[in-house]
């Protein structure tokens, strides 16, 4: 690996609290974790460890309470809200669990929705939108609403919203939670072939074992913490 | 980013037709009430100020009788021609005094009888009215000092009697006298106190003294004030003048009233115009009360939609963008109402000045500050809920539900 080169995402010491004095409640106790361009990392953990609330920081969506968040060498919390709008609209993909897809809204529009907050024009957008449904195997479906499509093809709507973009990250917290098995796959495939075609950093919560076993390598979380490597040989077979 | 907010808007409207409609249900209401108001209060004020016009401009009514407060004479002495003609000789500001004197009687035709207001008067009577004759002719001088059986009627006594068959040449009875029709009237409509001012026959005053009367009294003076003369000025003179003729001592009160229609009619135009911008007022609260629904509804709607802001913002919208769309929808919503509320009042302005009679004035000025209110009003409503949404933080709005 290219060590010389700056790391996409790099979090130092990274704390969140919510809520304030008695109440206050610490999701991450100082995270440290860099995840190099072009890496597909599975994310692990038990619930409550914390793992979305680190999707949130890596997604900029929120920041952290102390410690600081290098996304391509920029300091994250540095920035104002639309500052981080921007880098999400340019440089980062989302894969939510539910899918989080407009209703009546059609396969085609859902996709587009991220290039007209871009600017693009409507030519390139159906272009653009048009190429990322056919990458999810979903050319012929571009008019269907959320509500026409099954739980697999609406996972594929967002995915191919997430890479419309041609986004630097994709984050994807429990992207496969809602689907059986065979579903799942088809969607790891999907994700897989972006991350080795498109060369797409990819970082994916999962419960599943099977799943973080397409990513090359496994971040796992505990109490607010990543597990050091030397630990993990105990768990192992689990 | 506009073009976009307004298709986003658009499609959002459409998506939920029954409540958008019921949403602008109150902007509609309030730009219609206000556009009828002005309408028709425009058109009342029209119809006044042409009245002051066919009155007579600078008319001047001198009256026997003793002031008692508003509307209200004792009896006194009446005029007599030569008051007349000393009002004529002796103010020279006068361009027309007529004397007149007045009867209620049935007048007949054939086997069309129509019970009118006869007046005996002078050629004069016509100049001080602004009456002019549509056919035939008015009186001449020889007519006039000879107290001839001749009379000039107007559209609706001819309606009454003639129907559609022309009445000159034609005599009409007026109790014992059979009266040769020699002029027919230009019609003048309704007054502003309702009464068909094209109700009337007027015959020469010394016929209606002579052979109705039975005395030489003048009931009535009409006067018609030069234009520019100051009608407050004329009417002092003729106060003094009149005084003079009555013989009465200074500490003696008026036995006569000078009544000034141009300023009567000014009032009433006043109080028109009043009345209009009241009902307006009203009117315009209503519009304001839709405004308020339309925040009510863009609330509900920025709550139903939370996590469509949420994945908006997820995917990189800015905050200005989601308060635009918010906004141009909330605008577009009452834009909208501000069109049909338009479209509605004039049609109903249109039929409703035909069924109170007053003509229908289409004041574009009122069109488009309503228009442009209605718009504001969503502007101004949708600005707090728009802001609302705007301000969600992605993470929460993702996850409500
Ligand atoms: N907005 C918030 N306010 C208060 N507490 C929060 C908030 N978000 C998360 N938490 C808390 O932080 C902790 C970590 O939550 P997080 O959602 O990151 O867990 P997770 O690892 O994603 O769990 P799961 O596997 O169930 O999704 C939890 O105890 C949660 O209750
Ligand atoms: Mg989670």
């Amino acid at each position: 690996m290219d060590t010389t080169s700056v790391p996409v995402i790099e979090l130092r010491q990274v704390t969140k609290t919510f809520g304030r004095g008695t109440a206050a409640m610490q999701a991450l106790r100082g995270v440290d974790l860099v995840i190099q361009s072009g890496e597909f990392v599975a994310v692990m953990g038990p619930s409550g460890s914390g793992k979305s609330t680190c999707m949130n920081i890596l997604g900029c969506l929120d920041t952290p309470t102390t410690g600081s968040y290098l996304f391509q060498g920029v300091t994250v919390g540095s920035l104002s809200r639309d500052q981080r709008a921007i880098l999400r609209r340019h440089y980062l993909g989302f894969i939510f669990q539910g899918y989080n897809l407009l209703n009546r809204t059609t396969a085609l529009e859902n996709v587009e929705l991220p290039l007209i907050y871009r600017g693009d024009p409507v030519e390139v957008r159906h272009q653009r939108a048009q190429e990322a449904l056919a990458a999810v195997g979903l050319s012929g479906w571009e008019h269907h609403t959320p509500g026409e499509l099954s739980g697999g093809q609406q996972q594929r709507v967002a995915i191919a919203r997430a890479i419309v973009t041609q986004p630097a990250v994709l984050l994807a917290d429990e992207p496969t939670g809602n689907l059986d098995t065979a579903r799942s796959q088809e969607i790891m495939d999907i994700l897989t072939r972006l991350n080795f075609d498109q060369g797409i950093t990819i970082v994916m919560v999962t419960h599943e074992p099977d799943m973080a076993a397409y990513a090359r390598r496994t971040v796992h979380f505990r109490d607010g913490l990543v597990v050091p490597e030397h630990e993990i040989q105990h768990e192992g077979g689990a | 980013m506009l073009w976009n907010a307004l298709l986003l808007a658009m499609r959002e409207i459409r998506r939920n037709v029954l409540r958008s409609f019921l949403t602008i249900l109150g902007i509609v209401i309030g730009v219609a009430a206000v556009i009828i108001m002005v309408t028709l209060g425009g058109g009342a004020t029209v119809q006044v100020t042409q009245q002051i016009a066919s009155l007579g401009s600078n008319l001047l009514i001198i009256s026997p009788g003793k002031r008692m407060g508003p509307g209200q004479t004792v009896g006194a002495a009446p005029f007599s021609v030569d008051d007349t003609v000393a009002l004529a000789r002796d103010i020279p500001q006068l361009v027309a005094v007529a004397p007149t004197t007045s009867r209620s009687m049935t007048v007949v035709y054939g086997n069309a009888n129509w019970s009118t207001q006869i007046t005996g008067s002078t050629d004069d009577y016509f100049k001080a009215r602004n009456w002019v004759a549509k056919s035939g002719r008015l009186f001449t001088d020889s007519e006039q000092r000879a107290g001839a059986a001749a009379c000039v009627i107007g559209q609706t006594v001819r309606q009454k009697l003639f129907g559609n068959q022309d009445p000159i040449g034609a005599r009409i009875r007026l109790q014992k006298i059979a009266c040769e029709v020699i002029g027919l009237l230009e019609s003048k409509g309704q007054s502003t106190m309702g009464t068909d001012q094209d109700d009337l026959v007027i015959i020469p005053l010394r016929a209606f003294q002579r052979r109705i009367a039975g005395n030489q009294d003048v009931n009535i003076i009409q006067v018609s004030v030069r234009d520019g003369v100051s009608t407050t000025r004329v009417q002092q003179d003729i106060e003094h003048l009149m005084r003079e003729r009555r013989h009465l001592s200074e500490n003696e009160e008026n036995n006569f009233n000078v009544m000034d229609m141009k300023e009567i009619t000014k009032m009433l135009t006043a109080t028109t115009q009043v009345l209009t911008a009241l009902l307006g007022a009203v009117a315009a609260v209503s519009l304001l009360v839709g405004g308020i629904g339309i925040m009510n509804i863009m609330l509900v709607s920025v709550t139903e939609r939370t996590r469509e802001i949420g994945i908006r913002l997820a995917i990189g919208a800015l905050e200005r963008e989601v308060l635009l769309q918010f906004l141009v929808e909330a605008a577009v919503l009452s834009s909208f109402g501000g069109l049909v509320g338009i479209v509605l009042a004039l049609a109903a302005s249109v039929g409703l000045a035909s069924v109170l009679n007053v003509p229908f004035v289409f004041n574009a000025g009122i069109v488009v500050i309503a228009f442009v209110f209605s718009a504001a009003v969503g502007l101004v409503f949708g600005y707090f809920p728009a802001k609302k949404a705007a301000q969600l933080d992605p993470i929460e709005a993702l996850r409500h539900e």
